[in-house]
Parts: structure tokens; C-alpha cells; sequence
């Protein structure tokens, strides 16, 4: 359902995507383990038609991504790791925006609408403004939002960031629900290796832009020795902690949070 | 056509809920209006030009136009920087419903900004010609606003942060309003002058509301019409491809 091929993306210097090729085959569930600015999300943009590659190939369904986009975006759902809602209008709002792009026909759009707000406690809350949101809802409503329709292929790029554990447990009942039920392919990247180890049928591990390792969960720890994934994961990727690199977008986000003080 | 129409409501929306920066953007053009229409009043009367309130009215209606359109177009700066922007990237619709929605939402708050500052005018003393001239003032008002709208999202389209904002204000907007023709008669200038006020397009969208409202009519009717629809059309062509184009 997915094939990337030798796929590079440099910024400049740096190359925050180094030929990684991989598979995700249809109905499957497929997580990207990595540290911070490992490539998980830069693979994802632009497998979402957000980023170019430098190099490489990408499928997605057999359209690429790169030269029919408008195609390609046809198959796919996503929720993004950093937020990507209008906190000027209500949640009910953003949900309907949401499904007038994807062309949900309204009766549909209204039941989803109601579900999945209710699945996520967000119902007596639907004409609120969503800049008065915490932060918790806010990811509750995009994960809503991404679920609004049911794509072939759903990207799922750090989704429980932030979320308490009730929410997390909403979030991988439902998503495994579509996967069994829908056939939805799932591709998801997390930090937390429980969830990887509990939902992704197969496991990739990224560091430095490269995929260091990928197979099953037991296949991963089988190869290092170890008896946990997270064992697995360190043994892998060694154990110094990374920065991500600041762009624009995060000095402007930290800018208009200190003034909105 | 829903997209569309989706997009450009999400503008709308956005606008009438910001009362108070409704009213902070009536300032400055109100501003303009007393100021100068006090100030250099008396000036302008004894030059034999008659009111200056008259002259300047519409000159400050397309500066509230100009502003407002542009600003919205770089709204999408914002939208970039808030994440919002990807969530219509990826949608699986061309870009130009996207890119149409949007300018169109932008013209239309543009336009009713324009509205407003010229009932902020007549508050303030300004009295149009006659009620026949007001059909043709708001065809006038809605080419302009186009025009900005598409330059505005051309620009917000191409610029990566905030940084350029400043560049972009200092360099392009605060010219195209003082070589409008907004202030002042653009009869008898230095031959450079002349060159660069006809390279304006706000020109021809203020000759075209001074004709309307008071009868003043410094280009004519034909010449405003046609420079501000092609303008308008190759602005709108450049802010597609700009906007066809963004990468997160």
C-alpha cells in the first residue's frame, strides 16, 4: 500500500531523511520508532505531499505522491504531530470544515460528527472557540478531526502526545477497530514503545535520518538480544538524547505564547 | 463550489468576531481623514482645488481596502504558522478552491472594510456627489479588493515568516498607497511621478471611487475598469501558482 525506495531530503546540510526504503503492505499496521529529528516526521510530510524529496521514490496506493498529488491526497487521512486546527472557530466548525474538504456528504458529516465527539468527550463543548481549549482537547479534537473520514491509508504522526490515558485508549480502540473492520492502513510514528508493541503489526526503527532495524516487535528483540522493545529500541539507537532543531514556525509559536501572557 | 464557499465563510467568520480589530483598523484610515482633511484643509481650498474631506474620502476608503485585503492575505502566515494551512494542503482538493476560497474571503472582508470606513466618512462630513454614484463606488471597491487580496496571498504565499512582513510593508504597501493618488491630485507631477503612479494599480481603483462618489475623474472609467480586471486576473494567476506551490 505503501512503498518508499532510496528516499533522501536534504535541508541544506543536513540530511534529515538518508535513503531509508520501506513497505507497508495493505491492512497493515506500521509504526516509526526514532528519537527526536530522527526523519519520522520529514518522511511523513512528504509522503503527504507536503515536503518534495530531494531523491527517491514514494507510492502510495501505486499514485506518487510526488507528481500526482491531488490523487494521492485522495487516499490518505492524517493527524499531525504539531496542531493544525483554527482556534478562532468552534470545534463543531473545524469537524464540518474538515469534512467539506474531504467531501463527506453532509447527513454522513453530522452523524460522524456526533460520535466522534462524543467518543471523545468533547460533545457539550462542539460551539466552543477552540483557542479556549487545554491542550489535551485541543489533541482530542485533531484526532477527532482525522477520524472524521475513513481514508485508505491514515497517518498517524505522534498522536497521543499529550493525551491522558483515557483518550490514549479511545485512540487505539478505535484505530484498531478501522484497521480490522475498515482494512484502513495504518502508519504511525509514537515515542511511547508500549503503544508500538501493543497496536503495530510491524515496526521500523529510525535514527539519524536511516532505518537501523524493522520487522516485528519479537523479531526486533530477538535480533538485539533484548527483552523488552524499548531495550531493543536503546540498544539500537544508543542512549544520548537529541534536539530538534527550531525553525521559524516554533520561535513564532514561543513569540506569541509569551505575549498572549 | 462548497470548498469554496467553505473557505471563504472561515474568513468571514474570522472577521466579523474580531470586533475590536474591526475598530482598530477604522482608525488609521480615519486618521488620514481628519488629520489631513483638517490640517491641510485650508491649503488645499486656497489652491482652488474646493474640500479636502471631499478629496481625501475615497482616497482613505481604498486605503482601508488596500490594507485590509492585504493583511488577509498574509493571515496565511499565520495559518502556516499556527499549522492550520496543512490541514487544507493535504485535503484531496486542488489547491486553486483552496487558493480561490480564501481570496475571495479576503476581497469580501476587504470590501466590507471599505464600506465601513466610507460610513466612518460621511460620519466625518464626506457627502458623495449623488446616491447614483454609490453602485458604481462598490464596483469599484470590489475590483480593488480583489486585486490586493490575490497580491496578498501571492505574498503571504512566498514568504516564510514574519521577517519579510516588515520589508514587504515598508517597500510595497506603504508605496502603492502614497503613489495612489490617495492624498493628492495626480495632475501636473514631476514626468517620474506620473510613470510611477500609472504603474500603480490602487491608482486606478481610487480614480475610479473619486469618480464615482464625487465626479472627479483624473484616468476615466474605461481605462480604470480594464487596468484593474487584468491586474486583477494576473494577480490572481501569480497567487495560484505561488500558492500551488508552498511546501510545510
Amino acid at each position: 500500500m505503501i512503498r518508499v525506495q532510496n528516499l533522501v531530503k536534504t535541508f541544506g546540510e543536513v540530511k534529515a531523511v538518508d535513503d531509508v526504503s520501506f513497505e507497508v503492505r495493505a491492512g497493515e499496521i506500521f509504526a516509526f520508532l526514532g528519537p527526536n529529528g530522527a526523519g519520522k516526521t520529514t518522511t511523513i510530510q512528504m509522503l503527504t505531499t507536503l515536503q518534495r524529496p530531494t531523491s527517491g521514490s514514494m507510492s502510495l496506493d501505486g499514485v506518487d505522491p510526488t507528481t500526482k498529488q491531488l490523487e494521492a491526497r485522495r487516499s490518505f487521512g492524517i493527524v499531525f504531530q504539531d496542531p493544525s486546527l483554527d482556534v478562532e472557530l468552534t470545534a463543531y466548525e473545524n469537524l464540518e470544515l474538515h469534512g467539506v474538504l474531504y467531501h463527506v456528504p453532509r447527513k454522513v458529516r453530522s452523524e460522524r460528527i456526533e460520535t466522534l465527539l462524543k467518543l471523545f468527550e468533547l460533545w457539550d463543548r462542539r460551539d466552543s472557540f477552540v483557542k479556549t481549549f487545554s491542550g489535551g482537547m485541543k489533541r482530542r479534537l485533531e484526532i477527532a478531526r482525522g477520524l472524521l473520514h475513513t481514508p485508505k491509508i491514515l497517518f498517524l504522526d505522534e498522536p497521543t502526545l499529550g493525551l491522558d490515558p483515557q483518550s490514549r485508549n479511545q485512540l487505539w480502540t478505535h484505530v484498531k477497530g478501522l484497521n480490522e473492520s475498515e482494512g484502513v492502513t495504518v502508519f504511525l510514528t509514537t515515542h511511547y514503545m508500549d503503544e508500538a508493541e501493543r497496536v503495530a503489526h510491524r515496526i521500523a526503527i529510525i535514527d539519524h535520518g536511516r532505518i537501523v532495524a524493522q520487522g516485528t516487535a519479537q523479531e526486533l528483540k530477538a535480533q538485539t538480544g533484548t527483552d523488552s522493545l524499548e531495550g531493543a529500541f536503546l540498544a539500537l539507537t544508543g542512549s544520548t538524547i537529541r534536539d530538534e532543531r527550531a525553525d521559524a514556525a516554533d520561535q513564532m509559536r514561543q513569540m506569541v505564547k509569551m505575549w498572549r501572557r | 463550489m462548497t470548498v469554496i464557499y467553505i473557505l471563504w465563510l472561515r474568513e468571514v467568520k474570522r472577521y466579523v468576531r474580531s470586533r475590536p480589530q474591526i475598530i482598530a483598523s477604522l482608525a488609521q484610515p480615519l486618521l488620514y481623514l481628519l488629520v489631513l482633511g483638517f490640517g491641510l484643509g485650508p491649503v488645499f481650498e486656497r489652491a482652488g482645488q474646493g474640500s479636502y474631506i471631499q478629496f481625501v474620502g475615497p482616497g482613505v476608503v481604498g486605503m482601508g481596502i488596500l490594507f485590509t485585503s492585504i493583511f488577509s492575505g498574509i493571515g496565511l502566515l499565520w495559518d502556516r504558522q499556527f499549522g492550520f494551512l496543512k490541514e487544507t494542503l493535504v485535503a484531496p482538493v486542488p489547491r486553486l478552491q483552496i487558493m480561490a476560497g480564501r481570496t475571495l474571503g479576503g476581497a469580501t472582508i476587504a470590501m466590507i472594510q471599505g464600506m465601513l470606513v466610507l460610513a466612518v466618512c460621511m460620519i466625518a462630513g464626506f457627502r458623495p456627489q449623488s446616491l447614483l454614484g454609490v453602485p458604481m463606488a462598490l464596483v469599484f471597491m470590489a475590483l480593488t479588493a480583489i486585486v490586493f487580496a490575490a497580491l496578498g496571498t501571492a505574498i503571504g504565499s512566498a514568504l516564510k515568516d514574519m521577517q519579510g512582513f516588515q520589508l514587504i510593508m515598508n517597500f510595497l504597501v506603504m508605496p502603492i498607497f502614497f503613489l495612489s493618488g490617495a492624498l493628492f491630485p495626480l495632475t501636473n507631477l514631476p514626468t517620474a511621478l506620473t510613470v510611477a503612479t500609472r504603474l500603480d494599480p490602487l491608482a486606478y481603483g481610487i480614480d475610479g471611487l473619486r469618480g464615482a462618489l464625487i465626479g472627479l475623474w483624473q484616468i476615466g472609467p474605461v481605462t480604470n475598469v480594464v487596468v484593474l480586471a487584468s491586474v486583477g486576473a494576473a494577480f490572481l494567476a501569480l497567487g495560484a501558482r505561488a500558492f500551488s506551490k508552498i511546501q510545510v
